[in-house]
């Protein structure tokens, strides 16, 4: 998985976000209307798509896109 | 792991009460469209029923779903020997509802009648009780009362709980029956998690003061009193995406079962993102999961009989291969599988 893949996977999750708006410098905060129920989403789709559940405090702590995947990269090494 | 079987014990039949009282979460405008169309899509909750202030409690919906499954399935009364009543929302402190229940109903005094204080988690649980005391006591009858008022505590200006809940009473007729099929039961527990579903205030450790009744603004949109329910999805939704199948993935290990060894895996209603992510880790096809929650919202341990009376009444006239599962408040989870033949689903009820 590169990082072009997974930003595909989240724009596939909001219908609402303008194609080519995701971008590795983007802030997730950014997403307009950003709240509670687009965390849930990015959770759900991180854990079905690539195997790691993300707690809410790790969540909060990543800014942008980048850091996002990073931390998932992350998350997946170490659990192997 | 807590994992034991039970014999002898059949589910006859199951009814569901709700109230006639309906809200929509389309005319929620507590919050943004945008916030409208989000939280239905993630959490999966369009209605839901409500007892408003119609002074109708868990306990009378419970009785009303008891009372129809008595009458359909031609039992006699006297020959129940155990009523156990599982709810959050008794209608006192003391005495235990289920002990009204016993007269409401008019059962014999012969009857054995006790609470189970659980939530999301409280039909499996509440089974496994009932089935072993029914099993070990070789009693005729039990009846297995669960249910919840959940929409009497949120204020509206929170919107973390209140788009999420429904109320509903249901009743699940057990009976003794030396060719039933074992049931497989597995619950676990962590208590660790107390505070990710709580009411804080009114209860022995916290008595109500007159502050607990003072909304205070916890963020934009969640304004509650600490006398109310306070949900942390996040943590719930984490705990339940982990553990759930953690734990149904060694049941079928512990029973050499796998997805397609069931007809139907009913779990909790608790948010239609996180049951689909479940789902989807444990590898059932979508034709195998019913959902009552878009009509009938959370409805705590009445979700999954209410559930199946909802979604599969007419699909249930021969045999069936049953998962249950509930999770939630606690935190405590727990799994059972079993089979049905020709189970008596009579048509909601409304009060």
């Amino acid at each position: 998985m590169d990082i072009n893949e997974f930003i595909q996977k989240l724009q596939g999750e909001f219908e609402d976000i303008p194609a080519g708006f995701l971008k590795p410098e983007t802030k997730i905060t950014d997403i307009e209307g950003w709240g509670s129920m687009h965390a849930l989403i990015v959770i759900a789709l991180i854990d079905t798509e690539y195997g790691v559940t993300l707690k809410g405090d790790e969540l909060r702590k990543v800014q942008s896109v980048q850091e996002l995947y990073d931390l998932v990269i992350q998350l997946k090494k170490n659990q192997q | 792991m807590a994992f034991f079987s039970i014999d002898n014990i059949n589910i006859k039949g199951m009814a569901a009460a709700v109230p006639k009282g309906e809200l929509s979460n389309w005319e929620y405008t507590h919050i943004t469209e945008q916030e409208r169309k989000l939280l239905i899509k993630t959490t999966g909750v369009e209605k839901r029923r409500i007892v408003n202030n119609s002074g109708i409690t868990t306990t009378d919906l419970c009785k009303a779903a008891a009372e129809k499954l008595l009458q359909d399935t031609g039992t006699p009364k006297d020959e129940i020997q155990i009523l156990v009543f599982v709810s959050q929302t008794p209608d006192y402190f003391l005495p235990a509802s289920s002990i009204t229940l016993q007269s409401r109903l008019g059962l014999p005094k012969t009857c054995m009648a006790f609470d189970i204080n659980l939530g999301c988690s409280g039909y499996v649980y509440g089974l496994s009780v009932i089935s072993s005391l029914m099993s070990v006591g070789k009693f005729k009858k039990g009846l297995l009362l669960c249910g919840d008022i959940s929409s009497a505590g949120p204020p509206e200006e929170d919107k973390s709980v209140f788009p999420l809940f429904g109320d509903a009473g249901t009743a699940t007729l057990l009976e003794f029956d030396s060719t039933a099929a074992t049931m497989h039961f597995s619950c676990q527990s962590d208590g660790s998690g107390y505070e990710a579903i709580i009411v804080r205030e009114g209860g022995m450790r916290k008595p109500f003061t007159v502050d607990s009744f003072t909304m205070v603004e916890k963020e934009k949109g969640i304004s509650r009193a600490s006398r109310n329910l306070e949900l942390n999805g996040m943590a719930v939704f984490n705990f339940s995406v982990t553990e759930v199948p953690r734990n149904i993935e060694e049941f079928f290990k512990l029973t050499s079962t796998y997805p397609d060894s069931y007809n139907y895996f009913v779990m909790h209603q608790a948010n239609l993102l996180m049951n689909e992510t479940i789902r989807k880790k444990l590898k059932f096809r979508p034709e195998q999961i019913p959902y009552s929650i878009a009509k009938y919202g959370n409805t705590s341990s009445a979700s999954i009989p209410l559930t199946i009376v909802s979604e599969l009444r007419d699909k249930v006239a021969g045999d069936v291969s049953f998962l249950l599962s509930g999770f939630g408040v606690g935190l405590s989870w727990a799994t059972v599988s079993l089979k049905t033949k020709g189970l008596l689903c009579p048509q909601i009820i409304e009060l």
